[in-house]
Formats: structure tokens, C-alpha cells, sequence
């Protein structure tokens, strides 16, 4: 099977604290580590799991600059066959869609049967996956939390409310946004990286791809951020500040004026 | 030992006696020869292991471990007729080899054992028997009846050994009983014959057993002699060759497996032996993923290990209920060699040991402090193994998802905390400690004569502040010119190598190394018993390094740090060796004469310490692990300290803080039990009118007035 | 402007909380249109959802059709190209449907897509401006979208508080006809449900709820006590599910559990929306966090700053005080 998995290069959530920068129109970025997105990871994961069930080779693609081939190369260390950049300045200011437009364009240059994203990045946006698919004009499905391979289709599960898993089988080929937990990703090293710090990762242009100009870019974004804040607070919680016993014995009086402590 | 008869001389069987015992000779020692041939082959495929430095230092172990036993003595019941039997063996070593020879040469004596010497090697190798046979009547009871702990075998390590070393104990009383019946009968008949009697020690098994026949016909005699021959010529034989099958090959290899024994605590072996940092990159696989990547000494590990279960009962996973238990790893692997690479039979290539021999779990579950190591009557290793074998996982990326977050961080951000950088020395620059007292940063602008290495925990985790601005106010009172690295520094990266990530380790080194040097510091001092180990075992070109501890007994003995009373009179002070500063690098004393200077402390001693002190529950990286386990490693300490009649346990580790002050909380024994640093403890107890010389010299005294 | 439509969530007869949010959100857009709600589905139940959304909706588009007897995002985004006008602008609650349907639905009507929005500030001519967050909520963002072909705005539940807008008029408009055939590259097999696990934490009044600051497994139990005496039941956040401390039957959450409580203790939780969106029914909230700046807070009724392993052992003792039980 030939599988795509589209990863992104984000500042790491755990690792760092996202604060505005003093001017106030962006966060701060100077002291931030990055590294790929983990619902991403989860997702190259699996698609090392299905190739090496069923065969095939594993493809990751990133769209951005040279600061993202780290996460490519880390994606190689990891086991996948191959590892492609999509950079061209002309891609700069895209939005969600404009993104999912040059993705579009990438995978219509090679042949996959099963292409998979991370269910969300740091935007939270959750769309590059649905948008990639309704071009391609593939099945998706969102949320994916387990595929099986059934007869040339696949049988995935979906992480729907309640914890409970809505089961669909899906044609290929077809489009999976990948939910975090779905396996436990293999570790990668120092070491790992080394050892494919000299496999060539192609970089792709606009023309490359046959991207159409006004398609992408800042000019066709239709979304747009305007900036960044830190909502001021309301008036929130009514904060206690007393003793620890003095709190706690507060905070019991409030629960049993409710209804606990029976 | 002059025979009338002589085996040689015996006609009954087909063949003259002496052909008969030429024979059998030939065959015993030519079947050894092959068998232990055949054990040779995974040590010549293993992996190289230099262990022929230093020949020197190494007969003194010898001497000390294998000829003294040393570490026999640890288990008092056992050790004792380990010493009896040891003794006895290597005493009859000699009249074995005598007897043996006898029977194809009549009339052989010894050189040197002729004539009156002859004599008293005879009474006294006679009581030697003797007591080897009681020994191995007392053992084989011990095993059938009273059943000490150590020796069983959970099913899913495998059978019982008990049949198997009843059946060998049996064996070698036997041969006693043999060689006793051989010389009675010997004595009995020339008493007979009216010929000069060989005395034979009073109240030993010949003498006995003389006695008992000494009224038989002369007939009956020489056929006693002679089957008792033939039985003791047999048992050898099939004694010595049935060793190299089980855990009695100890008997061969333990003298080799101490003479190569490691000389040094707290290192680890590389990642291949001569293979430099530099040329890492090269090697195709690291660490242990089948059994021949394990070098020679640890295959030689496997054939000595003798089963006797001190290791695991000393284990504080296995203790715990976590799936380990050092023994086993040998025990195991030695199965495997043998079945691998068979007497009888081609060598075959196995699997991976993880998943086959091995459980992930097992290996991720020891917190490398050497409780084991230091049991070991055979000097048998496993940290490294241990080490080895995480590599090998590492390689794989086959690392619990527990663990790989905190490596990413360290990766990231220099800790396993996933903290900014900038906030590292944050503990040092709270307004109230600042004014009581100043931290510099030391760098290339600022030197110092002394780093203090703070390392991640003690820099970040909210309770180890407390640890870090005690030792600052303590050295800063003692008047030293210290500063920290602050931001520059990374975690020492100790229980990064130990867990296998060793490229990570070696950055995470030479970012300090090179930071520390930059800092023009002369020498270095924590607080942290695992940075100390890594500055001074796993760091190549660091300055020297001491543990607070050590500092703090100096400048007490030199009456530069004086106590006021003990505070608390109801409180009872229990010391809680730290594995990093105590079983690995041998500082139990100073920080008991910290404590014992402060006047009215009460201190207890638990059942466990110094060297056989019960590990916390591990630092670094194992804080992060969720093992499977019945209970925590803190919990069995915590009750350790309770029944010492301890309330306040003292620890100089600020993992083994977090790891007890935990175990208080989930035990229950909150309000009963509580711990506190060493160095906290004298921040408490220091009398700050007392300015010692250097700080007024150094002018930097914050002491006093 | 062109007509809003409220996506209507529905579950067999029963009409989801967010077609009430919905209509505040669309209000906020265009005050002067009310919002068409447009609700797919097959048979009685969807005749009976119709018929209850005419209290709240003016105009109701039924489109019935067999395919869309479970709500199939893959079969119900083909029919919604088919019967939405261009340039419609269509909300839909961000869950995990919304995410499964929005972004392809954008692409097919080739109309903007904003996922998960929490404020709207207004619209200008063609431009919508709305508050979103980024980094798991840690910032917020103001984001214009260009509405000229239209719009698919995905919508936080519970971020908009419902509003019942009682219409002047109200009719249901069948449009099923509108509809072709349906293929299902993407077919429906089953839901499995989640193992109830012997606590069913949705059917307690008061609920200890811990999150990662509890920091290991073995303090679970700490909760588990305090619990005990308060009559109430653990539940937890999801990272606590993930590090397997708690089974996934504890979950409060969007991908959890729903619950209803009259007390929420929230301990240790730092208070992202996914955990937020399975408390409903406003009850009272207590937050407990090391965190002074633990979003927490923002949505807490009242507030303490400190270490839930410290503060609930302290509750704990408390609590058996005034219950007359002897403090351990």
C-alpha cells in the first residue's frame, strides 16, 4: 500500500509556555523548541504499522521551509521510506484551505492508495485532512482511533462521544485524520536521527507541483488572523485566601449547602 | 597413601584394574575437555571485554573474594557452610588427585606429601571430608525442609531447583563417603595384615567407618576397597562433567569470573569496547538484541551465577513485585546458552532476547543500584547487562511512552521536565532567599573557584528548592567562592545513559563539560548523589567533585560548622543511604558524623544501610517510568524507618526525597513520619554567630554579624 | 447578507442542546434574518425533531431520505450541497461530527471554513470577525473570514449560551426532493459502546474530578477518599484516562462522558474546553490548582490556589470532622 502522511512542524505545547511577545501581535517565538505535531506522530506511527502488515512504502510531506526539514528527518529516523518538502515563497500566508490546495497538487503528482494526517495542530483547526479529501474528492473520516485491512477497503473505528467507537468501513482510496492514543509511537533517538542525517529530502516548488498561482498565498486566503491576545479576565472564580484549613473548611460548607457531604 | 592392595592391582573386572581406571581417566578428563570446549564457543562469538589490565589488583580480589569469601560471611547460616565446603574442597583437592592417581599407579605419593607431612595432610583432609559430608546433610535439609525464600522459583521462571541440587549434594557425599570408605577399608586391611596403619583422624568418617568394618573377613575388605574405588573414580568423573550443566559450573569459572570481575563502582562499560565517542556513529547496532552481542565476561557471568538467590532477595524491585529479579536474568540467559549452543550438537542462532528470554518490563524496571552487585558471593555483574540491554531497546525505539516524553524534553530543553532554560536557576533568585543569600551565575565574565552543579530536580521541582538554598546558605557560610551555571547547565544526564540513550547522554555531557570549563571553575560540589556519580565516573574531563556531605563532615570536624541543640527532642533520626552516594561510591560515614555532631540528635540505625541500604525507589528518568509493582520501593523503606523507631527519615538525595516523601503519603503515615535533607537539617542547625576564617578572609561571609 | 442555517444535531427524536446555542451565534452574525435550521435524517424521528424546532425556529428544512438515517458526515454532506442556496452560511457545532463534515462541506459549497469558534465580534460587508483559540487554549485569536461565497462556521459547544427566540411564524419546508442519490464510499457498520465500568460518574450529584496534576497513580487514591465521604464519585480529564490511572468510563469530556452534577470539583484540571465541554448544566464549580492562571479559574464559581496533593487530604480530614467520623 502506498501511504501518505501529511506532518507539521509546531512549537511544542509540553515543552513551552505561549505567551504574547511585547509588541503584542504575536506569540513569543524566541525561546520556543519545536517538534512535529503529535497528533502527526500518532499517524506516521500507524502508517509504519500498516506497511509493515500489509507492504508498501510510507511517504511524509511537509508543507513550509527549510526549519521544517528537522521534522522530516525525524520522521525518516523513524522508519518511513521517504520524506518530501513542499516550500515555495508563494505558499507563504495560505490558509487552511490554501494549504489542503497544494496538498491537493502534490498528491495528484504520485499515487497513493491511504493518505493520513494528525486529527488537529496547535490551531486546533482540525481541517487540512476534510478539505484534502473533498478535493481529491476521497472518503474521509475524522477521529480515527483504529484501522483494520479488510479485502482491499479498511474498517476504522471513530472516537465518538462518551468514549464510545462508531465503526465504518471506508474505500480506498481515501483520507484519515488520525486521533492521538491510537498506538504508542516507536521512540526515536539522537542516535536515529544521525544515521539519516544524510538522506536527501527533495524539495518541491509551486511549479513542481503545478500549483495555480491564486489559488494560495496570502491574496487567496479567505481566513485570516488578525492577531493574538490574552482575553482579559473576567471576573472568574471567587478566589479564596485564607489558611489551607480555613479553605478547605469553606469549601466544604459550600458543598454541603448543595446538596454533598450526605 | 600406601596401599597393600592397590586398585590397579584388582583383576575382578574384564580388564586389568589399572586399564579399567586408565580408561575410565582418559574418557572422564577427555568428556571434560569437550564439554568445556563446547561452553567456550559463545565466548569466543561474543563481544571483546578487556579484563587483563591490572593483574595485580585483580589476584587481590581473587584473594579476597574467591580464596576468602569474602562476601560469603553476608548470610551467616549459609556463608558459614559455603566457607566449610569451599575449605573442604580445596583441602582434598590434592588427595583426590592422589587417590585418583593410585589407581593406575600403585604406590603413587604426591611429591611433597611423603612421610610425616603425608600424615598430617591425611588427618587433617580426613576431617575435612568429614565435615563436607555433614555439610552436605545439613544442606540437603535445609533445602527439603526449611526451604529458605531465596531459593524458590516462581513458575514463570521456570521448575524447582531443588531436586536437581539435592540430587548434587548427594552426589558429593557420595564421593566423601567414597573416598572415606577407600581409606577405612585401606586401614582395615592393613590391620589385618599385621602392616603399619595409617592413623586416621579421630572421630572422622574413615575413622568411623573403620571401625565399623574393621571385623570384616580380608575378602570383604578388598572388595569394599575396590568398588569404593571404582565409586569414587565414577562420581568424580561424572561430578566433573556434569558441572558445566547447571549453576555448579561455579565451581570452574568462579575463579575466572572473579579474576575479571570489574574494578571500578558507579562506571558503566561504553557502548563497545574500543570503539571511541567519535567513531559511535560507525557502529551498525547498539547494545544487547541477541545474546552474542553480550561481551565474553557477561556470558562467563551466566555459566557462575550459583542460583543462591541473595541478589533477589536484596532486590528492591523484585522486593516491590515488579517483574525483576537479578538471578533470573542469568539463570535465564544461561538456559539459553545451553540450549543455543549445545554440547551435543551445531550451535544455533536464537531470537531476540526482549520478548523471548527477557520482558520489556523486566529490564526497565531496575533503578541500577547495585544491591545486587554487591551481594553476589560471585562477583557477578548486571548493571551493565541491564545498561546494555536498554541500548538495544533504545536502538529499536521500543521505549514505553512513559519514558519518551521526558527523553524528548531533555532532548528539547536540557531536563525532563520540559522547563524553559531561562527559568533554571528561578529557585536562586526568589526575593527572600536573595537577601539572606547571593547566588552568582558563573560563566566566562563571572569564575569562581567552585561550581555548585544544581542539576533538574533541585532546580525545578518546588520541594528540592528547599534543598538547593540550604546547601548555597551552608556554603556560603563555610565562606566558599561558589557559583552556579545556571541556565547553562543541563541535567547530568545519569540516569540517561543508564537507561540506554547514550548519544543523548554524551550531548548532554559535553554541553557541560564545555560550560563548565568555560566557567573556570576548579572544582565542583552538589547536592545531587546521581550528578555527583556522573561528574565523577561518567564525565572524562571534569574537575573533581564532592557531595555535600562530604564537605559539610570537613568542615565540622575542623569546628568551622558548629550546631546549636537539636531542636525537636521527641524526634528520632533515621539515615537513609542514598544507593548513589553510599553503595556506589562508599560515603556512609560523613554524613553520619553530620548527624551525630548535632547535640541531642537521637539516630537510629535501620535494619538495612550502608551497604545494604533498601533503594527508595530510583532517580532521573525512573521517577517518570510507571512499573508494574505491588507496592512502592518508597512504602517498604518508609516501614523500614517505622520499625527502627524512627519518625524522621534523613536523606542526602533529592530523589530519595521526593521518592519517601511520597511513600509517606500513599503508607499513610503522614503526621507520624516525616523526612528531611541533610542539608536542610544543618541549615536548620548551624550556629551563624561562628564566622569561619575563610569567609572573613574571602570577605564574603554571610554569616554573623 | 445571505440566509444563516443552523446545522441540527439530533439523536434519534431528541434535538442536541447546541440548535438552541446555534441560534444565539446566528444572531450575533445578522440580528435582523432568523437562522433556517436544517435538520437530516429518516422517519419518525426526524418528523418529530422538525415539529419540536418550530417553538425555536421560524423556517425547518427536512431532508429526509433513507441514507440518512445515521448521521453519515460523508452522505450528509453530499445532500447539504445539494439542497443549501450558494452562499449560504451554515453553522455547525465543532464535535466530533462537525469536525468529520465541516471542512470537506467548505470545499464542496467553496465557501470559507472557520473551525471552532467561541465569539463572534461581527460582521462588516463580506467580512465576519470571530474569536477563535490557539495552542490548546492557552491564546486567543481574532480571525476575519471572507463570507462573499459563503461561509461553514463550526461552533464551540457551549461556548454561546442558549437563547430561546420564540419565532413569529413557523413552517417546515420538505426539501428531501432536492436531493440526488446518495453514494457511500464511507458506510456505517456499528457503534460500540464504551464499557460502563462499575461507576457511572453521569448519575452523581457530586463529582471529585481529577486531572494530571494529581501526578501519579498511586495519589488517586487521595480523591478516591474524599470521595468517599462526600457521597461523591471520581470522574477525570482525558490525559488522566490516556496515562491509564482512571479507566475511560471516568472521563468527563467531549470525547468522554457528559455529566450533570450539582458540585464539580475540579482538581488539578487546568480547564481546557474539551474537558469543560462535558460539564453541563452549570453546576457549582470548584477549581483547585497549583496554577494561579489555570483557565480554570475563569470558568470556576470558586477558586483555590494550591497543591490538590496538600488540599485534599486536608478536605478529606474535614470532611469525616463534620460528618462525627474520627479523622485518620
Amino acid at each position: 500500500m502506498e501511504i501518505l502522511v501529511c506532518v507539521r512542524r509546531v512549537p511544542d505545547t509540553s515543552e513551552n509556555e505561549i505567551e504574547l511577545n511585547p509588541a503584542g501581535n504575536d506569540i513569543e517565538r524566541e525561546e520556543l523548541v519545536y517538534s512535529v505535531n503529535e497528533a502527526d506522530n500518532y499517524a506516521v506511527e500507524e502508517a509504519l504499522q500498516i506497511r509493515d502488515r500489509v507492504g508498501g512504502n510510507v511517504t511524509v510531506v511537509t508543507v513550509g521551509g527549510e526549519d521544517d526539514e528537522e521534522v522530516l528527518r525525524r520522521e525518516l529516523a523513524m522508519g518511513v521510506n521517504q520524506a518530501v518538502l513542499v516550500s515555495d515563497e508563494a505558499f507563504s500566508g495560505s490558509d487552511g484551505r490554501g494549504i489542503a490546495t497544494i496538498l491537493k497538487d502534490f498528491v495528484q503528482k504520485g499515487r497513493y492508495d491511504l493518505i493520513l494526517t494528525g486529527v488537529q495542530a496547535d490551531d486546533g483547526a482540525a481541517q487540512v485532512g476534510g478539505m484534502l479529501a473533498a478535493m481529491l474528492d476521497y472518503p474521509f473520516a475524522s477521529l480515527v482511533n483504529s484501522i483494520t485491512e479488510e479485502d482491499g477497503k479498511l474498517k476504522v473505528s471513530r472516537e465518538i462521544e462518551g468514549g464510545n467507537r462508531e465503526i465504518n468501513e471506508i474505500d480506498l482510496p481515501c483520507v484519515l485524520s488520525i486521533q492521538t492514543g491510537i498506538n504508542e509511537p516507536r521512540y526515536v533517538g539522537m542516535r536515529g536521527i544521525r544515521q539519516v542525517a544524510s538522506v536527501p529530502i527533495p524539495t518541491l516548488g509551486a511549479s513542481d507541483l503545478g500549483v495555480e498561482k491564486d489559488s494560495i498565498g496570502e491574496a487567496a486566503a479567505k481566513v485570516k488572523r488578525v492577531d493574538y491576545f490574552v482575553p482579559a479576565l473576567s471576573k472568574g472564580a471567587e478566589m479564596l485566601r485564607g489558611s489551607r484549613e480555613e479553605n478547605a473548611q469553606k469549601v466544604l460548607e459550600l458543598v454541603a449547602a448543595r446538596g454533598g457531604l450526605k | 597413601m600406601v596401599g597393600i592392595y592397590s586398585p590397579s592391582l584388582s583383576s575382578e573386572w574384564l580388564v586389568p584394574g589399572r586399564n579399567l581406571f586408565l580408561t575410565i581417566h582418559v574418557l572422564g578428563v577427555a568428556c571434560f575437555v569437550y564439554i568445556v570446549a563446547k561452553r567456550f564457543v559463545p565466548l569466543v562469538r561474543a563481544e571483546g571485554d578487556p579484563r587483563f589490565d591490572r593483574p595485580l589488583t585483580r589476584l587481590g580480589k581473587v584473594f579476597k573474594f574467591w580464596l576468602g569469601q569474602w562476601k560469603h560471611p553476608r548470610y551467616r547460616f549459609a556463608g558459614t557452610l559455603h566457607i566449610l565446603i569451599f575449605a573442604g574442597f580445596l583441602l582434598l583437592a590434592t588427595r583426590a588427585f592422589s587417590v585418583l592417581i593410585v589407581g593406575v599407579s600403585p604406590g603413587f605419593v604426591m611429591p611433597g606429601l611423603s612421610g610425616e607431612s603425608g600424615r598430617v595432610y591425611d588427618l587433617i583432609t580426613d576431617y575435612a571430608a568429614t565435615i563436607v559430608f555433614l555439610c552436605m546433610v545439613v544442606a540437603a535439609i535445609r533445602r527439603l525442609v526449611f526451604k529458605p525464600a531465596r531459593y524458590a522459583v516462581p513458575a514463570k521462571y521456570g521448575k524447582s531447583r531443588t531436586a536437581d541440587a539435592v540430587f548434587l549434594l548427594g552426589l558429593i557425599a557420595v564421593l566423601m563417603i567414597a573416598d572415606s570408605l577407600f581409606a577405612a577399608s585401606n586401614a582395615a586391611g592393613h590391620a589385618l595384615q599385621d602392616q603399619p596403619i595409617e592413623a586416621l583422624a579421630v572421630f572422622s568418617l574413615p575413622w568411623m567407618l573403620k571401625i565399623a568394618i574393621g571385623s570384616m573377613p580380608l575378602a570383604t575388605l578388598w572388595a569394599l576397597n575396590v568398588t569404593a574405588y571404582l565409586v569414587h573414580e565414577v562420581t568424580f568423573y561424572f561430578l566433573l562433567c556434569y558441572r558445566p550443566f547447571g549453576i555448579q559450573f561455579h565451581v570452574e569459572t568462579s575463579l575466572f569470573s572473579i579474576y575479571f570481575a570489574k574494578l571500578e563502582r558507579g562506571t558503566l562499560k561504553p557502548v563497545r569496547w574500543g570503539v571511541p565517542d567519535e567513531r559511535l556513529d560507525q557502529v551498525k547496532s547498539f547494545g544487547v538484541k541477541t545474546f552474542e552481542d553480550f561481551t565474553w565476561k557477561h556470558i562467563l557471568d551466566f555459566y557462575s551465577c550459583a542460583d543462591c538467590g541473595r541478589c533477589a532477595d536484596n532486590c528492591p524491585a523484585n522486593a516491590a513485585g515488579r517483574p525483576l529479579a537479578p538471578r533470573f536474568l542469568s539463570i535465564k540467559a544461561r538456559d539459553y546458552a545451553f540450549q543455543h549452543y549445545p554440547v551435543l550438537g551445531k550451535a544455533n542462532n536464537g531470537k531476540p532476547l526482549i520478548g523471548n528470554i527477557y520482558s520489556e518490563d523486566e529490564v526497565w524496571s531496575c533503578t541500577t543500584c547495585g544491591a545486587c552487585e554487591e551481594e553476589c558471593p560471585l562477583l557477578v555483574e548486571y548493571i551493565d547487562k541491564i545498561v546494555d540491554l536498554r541500548r538495544g531497546m533504545i536502538d529499536d525505539g521500543n521505549v514505553p511512552q512513559s519514558l519518551q516524553k521526558p527523553l524528548k524534553a531533555l532532548e528539547n530543553r536540557g531536563n525532563p521536565y520540559g522547563k524553559m532554560e531561562k527559568k533554571k536557576a528561578d529557585w536562586a533568585k526568589a526575593e527572600e532567599f536573595q537577601r539572606t543569600c547571593k547566588v552568582n551565575t558563573v560563566d566566562g565574565n563571572n569564575s569562581a573557584g567552585t561550581l555548585y552543579f544544581v542539576d533538574s530536580i533541585t532546580s525545578y521541582d518546588d520541594r528540592m528548592h528547599s534543598i538547593g538554598r540550604s546547601t548555597s546558605r551552608i556554603l556560603s557560610h563555610i565562606g566558599e567562592d561558589f557559583g552556579i551555571l545556571g541556565a547553562a547547565e543541563k541535567d547530568s544526564g545519569h540516569e540517561v545513559r543508564r537507561f540506554g540513550e547514550e548519544m543523548l547522554f554524551m550531548a548532554l555531557r559535553d554541553h557541560n563539560t564545555d560550560a563548565i570549563k568555560a566557567s573556570g571553575v576548579q572544582r565542583i560540589v552538589t547536592s545531587d548523589p546521581h550528578a555527583y556519580n556522573a561528574l565523577k565516573h561518567d564525565y572524562k574531563d571534569a574537575p573533581p567533585v564532592e557531595h555535600i556531605s562530604q564537605v559539610i563532615a570537613r568542615e565540622v570536624r575542623s569546628g568551622n560548622i558548629q550546631f546549636h541543640r537539636v531542636e525537636n527532642e521527641d524526634k528520632v533520626y533515621a539515615y537513609h543511604d542514598p544507593c548513589y552516594l553510599g553503595r556506589h561510591n562508599q560515603i556512609y560515614d560523613e554524613p553520619r558524623a553530620v548527624l551525630d555532631a548535632i547535640p541531642g540528635l537521637k539516630r537510629v540505625e535501620m535494619k538495612r544501610s550502608r551497604d545494604r541500604s533498601f533503594c527508595c525507589g530510583g532517580g532521573g528518568l525512573m521517577l517518570f517510568y510507571e512499573p508494574k509493582e505491588e507496592q512502592r520501593m518508597g512504602v517498604l523503606r518508609v516501614r523500614m524507618a517505622a520499625e527502627a523507631g524512627a519518625n524522621v527519615i534523613v536523606t542526602a538525595c533529592p530523589f530519595c526525597m521526593a521518592n519517601i516523601e511520597d511513600a509517606i503519603k500513599v503508607a499513610g503515615l503522614e503526621g507520624t513520619m516525616s523526612a528531611i535533607d541533610l542539608t536542610e537539617l544543618v541549615d536548620q542547625h548551624m550556629v551563624r554567630e561562628v564566622c569561619p576564617v575563610k569567609a572573613m578572609e574571602l570577605e564574603t561571609a554571610t554569616c554573623g554579624g | 447578507m445571505a440566509r444563516i442555517f443552523s446545522y441540527i444535531v439530533h439523536k434519534g427524536d431528541t434535538v442536541d442542546d447546541s440548535a438552541a446555542e446555534l441560534t444565539a451565534v446566528a444572531r450575533r452574525i445578522d440580528p435582523s434574518a432568523p437562522p433556517i435550521a436544517i435538520v437530516a435524517g429518516w422517519g419518525a424521528g426526524l418528523d418529530a425533531v422538525c415539529n419540536s424546532l418550530l417553538s425555536s425556529y421560524g423556517e425547518v428544512w427536512k431532508v429526509a431520505n433513507e441514507a440518512l438515517d445515521y448521521p453519515n458526515a460523508e452522505v450528509v454532506r453530499q445532500a447539504l450541497v445539494s439542497v443549501l442556496p450558494p452562499n449560504s452560511i451554515l453553522l455547525v457545532p465543532h464535535d466530533h461530527f462537525g469536525i468529520d463534515l465541516s471542512p470537506g462541506l467548505s470545499i464542496k459549497l467553496n465557501a470559507a471554513f472557520v473551525p471552532d469558534v467561541l465569539g463572534i465580534d461581527g460582521a462588516e460587508g463580506n467580512s465576519l470577525r470571530v474569536v477563535r483559540q490557539e495552542f490548546g487554549g492557552q491564546v486567543s485569536a481574532h480571525v476575519r473570514c471572507d463570507i462573499t461565497s459563503g461561509a461553514v462556521i463550526n461552533i464551540r459547544p457551549g461556548a454561546f449560551k442558549p437563547e430561546q427566540v420564540t419565532p413569529i411564524s413557523s413552517m417546515i419546508i420538505d426539501k428531501s426532493s432536492a436531493v440526488g442519490a446518495l453514494t457511500a464510499r464511507r458506510r456505517y457498520l456499528e457503534t460500540i459502546v464504551a464499557e460502563a465500568g462499575n461507576v457511572d460518574i453521569t448519575k452523581h450529584s457530586v463529582l471529585v474530578s481529577i486531572g494530571r496534576g494529581m501526578q501519579e497513580k498511586d495519589n488517586v487514591v487521595l480523591a478516591e477518599e474524599l470521595a468517599e465521604v462526600l457521597g461523591a464519585a471520581v470522574s477525570c480529564s482525558r490525559p488522566v484516562v490516556d496515562a491509564k490511572w482512571m479507566e475511560k468510563s471516568r472521563q468527563v469530556g467531549s470525547s468522554g462522558k457528559t455529566v450533570k452534577p450539582k458540585v464539580y470539583l475540579a482538581c488539578g484540571i487546568s480547564g481546557a474546553f474539551q474537558h469543560l465541554a462535558g460539564i453541563k448544566g452549570n453546576p457549582f464549580l470548584i477549581a483547585i490548582n497549583k496554577n494561579p492562571k489555570a483557565p480554570i479559574f475563569q470558568v470556576a464559581d470558586v477558586g483555590v490556589v494550591d497543591d490538590i496533593l496538600e488540599f485534599l487530604p486536608e478536605l478529606t480530614n474535614k470532611a469525616r470532622e463534620m460528618r462525627g467520623v474520627a479523622a485518620k
